[in-house]
């Protein structure tokens, strides 16, 4: 990890693995679609609304997976001073929010057929809208002080402090138990969602991942193209 | 009540939703290396 901190180095990576990413997620995103749309047979409580499934939990893991990566950027930036992780952080930002609204609205239009709402204040839904909010305030925080040649320092702590959300998020389930139903997946067994409806989600959420992954990496392509361009400027304005 | 137009709805907006955000990203990457290219050549 630390070897990839060199940007000549991870260009070395990203530039190949750019295309892969796009082609692997949208291979798997739409053999998980379709498994999810029109293979598997709809629930026996929710009818066809379950399959918002295959969008709507991805999207979360995705949304809340970002600001994951934001924070461990930011530890990096912070202690290592590692000179890609604030150009991580940044990349890492609208790919989270992009994946968080998507999160809100696909669970917005699965609670109307589900609960009978819309939107309700409940633990989950609130917690994860603040994860959208958080986003939005850190995307304006990296560009306010990119824009003023600061060091990115101040996001940073921001993407740090913003982390205590994550398992709030997580345990809101738990702790306040009252329309978002309970923890009914887990990667380590035991979910509760039979065989027949979850095959497809697997599918999904590494395709997705892969999208996520390769927005991730283009801009931090982007990123650093534009810094380049800035260096090869000023030199040419001081020759 | 049919929820296939909440489905339709589900997958229409993450869909959109995802193009839109790779779209950005590869357009925004495009241009920045063009920029970055060039400013070489003139060099």
């Amino acid at each position: 990890m630390h070897g990839y901190a060199n940007p000549a180095r991870f260009l070395r990576f990203a530039r190949p693995a750019t295309g892969w990413f796009l082609a692997v997620g949208l291979l798997l995103l739409v053999a998980g679609a379709i498994g999810g749309l029109f293979v598997t047979p709809p629930d026996y409580l929710q009818g066809e609304s379950v399959r918002i499934l295959y969008v709507h939990v991805p999207a979360a893991w995705l949304g809340m997976a970002g600001w994951a990566g934001i924070a461990v950027a930011s530890l990096m930036q912070l202690v290592w001073r590692h000179p890609l992780s604030a150009v991580a952080g940044r990349a890492l930002a609208p790919a989270g929010a992009t994946f968080a609204a998507i999160c809100l609205a696909t669970g917005s239009i699965w609670g109307r057929p589900a609960w009978g709402t819309w939107w309700e204040w409940d633990g989950r839904l609130t917690s994860m809208l603040i994860l959208f909010f958080l986003y939005l305030g850190y995307i304006a925080l990296a560009a306010a002080e990119r824009e003023r040649g600061g060091d990115g320092r101040m996001a940073a702590l921001f993407g740090l402090v913003g982390a205590i959300n994550l398992p709030i998020i997580h345990y809101s389930v738990l702790w306040w138990r009252t329309l978002h139903q309970g923890q009914s997946i887990s990667v380590t067994g035991g979910s509760s969602i039979a065989p027949e409806l979850l095959w497809p989600l697997p599918l999904t959420l590494i395709g997705f991942s892969f999208l996520f992954g390769a927005a991730v990496l283009m801009r931090m392509r982007a990123e650093l193209a534009r810094a380049k361009a800035e260096a090869r400027l000023r030199r040419a304005t001081a020759e | 009540m049919n929820a296939w137009p909440f489905v339709i709805a589900a997958y229409a907006i993450t869909g959109l939703a995802t193009l839109g955000l790779l779209a950005w990203a590869w357009r925004s990457m495009r241009a920045a290396e063009r920029q970055a290219d060039s400013l070489k050549r003139d060099r």
